[in-house]
């Protein structure tokens, strides 16, 4: 095992067996075991949901030979939560390379979730070949003139989904673009500061190493229109693996894929799927689930894997 | 009938440009590029018109070898899969990946 290999082995090794809880107080975030039922009882307003991204369905390789496989894996973990999630939200890169029948694997896979509905925001993989012909035509539907991007309300929080892989030519990172930064600036305008915000996309929106072009280069204007909020949840996916970071009252979180972790940051020649032991990688794939408790714990963000 | 004759005759015309050139240009055997771990090698190549350019994805990512102005591009290319273009025409020809846009290299036809 080579050093990079290692040291993300150890990163992810803390998250074996038990969840984590990371809570956020004061803006700092510190974690504990959870104990698994805690959402389970809590009081009027609580609720969770789970974040699966980056299920890559149509990829093949060393680094995962099956990936259908293992995103059936982490729906029967999904169904074995003790609450069941409100909704899913799905991060993106439901394929690989857009590959023909992909779309058609994932949807019927995620079909078996338990759980009221699925929220959806494009990777670059869903889009590159045609645009997003493909993916909006299934799942742009209900989205801000159909163009992938969305808000909606459940118990008190809002959320926003945001799209910033359809201009991903320019220098090599995500993008927003200005007509979907002026639809955020107005979608939460008439909200009250002390509104709950949890915004997801793909690409992180924040710096997490721009050299693999994982950055989204007008991100902090979104953030800028965010940054009144008393509670701001940024969750991400695209590089395969936990990574947190707090900024005042902004906490960004990224997801495990539930295909192939990738390389830390900077840790390797390149990003791009791990080629290790299968034992090692369900260490290193996995599922987040977000529970929201009033008045207590702001968000609470578990990621459990499939070792 | 005529217009099969002019076709005929076009295609006549083709060939016997297409043979000049071969034995004016002598092309050099095809050139290859290698996708690796996310880098186009060489990242720029010259060749001559007429000349096909090969690349072989040898990464386990897909990536795509797509022109920055539209002028040509792979589908998405799994390990060990080729892309193959012709240049006609002389020019720079930037292109990059579509997955990973930071990807970029060149290929000039002279």
């Amino acid at each position: 095992m080579d050093r990079m290999n290692r040291r993300g082995f150890l990163e992810c090794a803390a998250w074996t067996g038990a969840a984590v809880v990371w809570t956020a107080s004061g803006g700092v975030l510190s974690s504990r075991l959870a104990a698994r039922a805690e959402a389970a009882e809590g009081e009027a307003g609580t609720f969770s949901f789970v974040q699966i991204s980056d299920t890559h369905v149509g990829f093949k390789g060393q680094a995962n030979p099956d990936a259908a496989a293992t995103l059936q894996q982490v729906i029967d973990r999904v169904n074995a939560l003790p609450t069941r999630p409100a909704f899913v939200l799905h991060t993106g890169d439901q394929t690989h390379g857009q590959k023909a029948g992909a779309f058609d694997t994932v949807a019927e896979l995620l079909k078996g979730v338990k759980t009221e509905r699925i929220f959806y925001v494009p990777g670059e993989h869903d889009v590159f070949l045609d645009g997003g012909k493909e993916y909006l035509a299934r799942y742009g539907k209900g989205t801000v003139g159909g163009q992938g991007w969305q808000s909606f309300d459940y118990k008190g929080t809002h959320f926003v989904g945001l799209v910033n892989v359809l201009k991903y030519k320019g220098e090599g990172m995500g993008s927003l673009g200005t007509e979907q930064l002026e639809w955020l600036e107005k979608d939460v305008a008439p909200l009250s500061s002390s509104t709950p915000i949890v915004v997801f996309s793909h690409v992180p929106l924040w710096a997490v190493y721009p050299q693999w072009g994982w950055t989204t280069e007008d991100a902090e204007r979104a953030l800028a229109y965010l940054r009144r909020f008393g509670s701001v949840s940024v969750l991400n996916g695209h590089i395969h693996q936990v990574l947190r970071k707090v900024e005042g009252s902004v906490t960004f979180h990224t997801a495990m894929s539930t295909a192939f972790p990738q390389p830390a940051p900077g840790s390797a020649p390149a990003p791009g799927p791990m080629k290790i032991p299968e034992a090692e990688a369900r260490r290193m794939i996995g599922v987040t689930e977000v529970s929201y408790v009033p008045g207590k714990h702001p968000l609470a963000v578990v990621d459990s894997t499939l070792a | 009938m005529l217009k099969h004759i002019g076709l005929v005759a076009g295609a006549v015309a083709v060939l016997l440009v297409a043979a000049t050139h071969v034995i004016a240009a002598r092309p050099a055997a095809p050139t290859t590029i290698d996708i690796k771990e996310f880098k186009f090698g060489p990242p720029e190549v010259t060749v001559a018109v007429g000349n096909r350019v090969t690349w072989t994805n040898r990464d386990e990512e897909t990536h795509t070898v797509t022109s920055a102005t539209g002028a040509f591009s792979s589908t998405g290319l799994s390990h060990d899969d080729t892309f193959t273009q012709t240049f006609t025409r002389p020019g720079r020809y930037a292109y990059f990946c579509a997955l990973h846009p930071q990807m970029r290299a060149t290929v000039v036809v002279r």
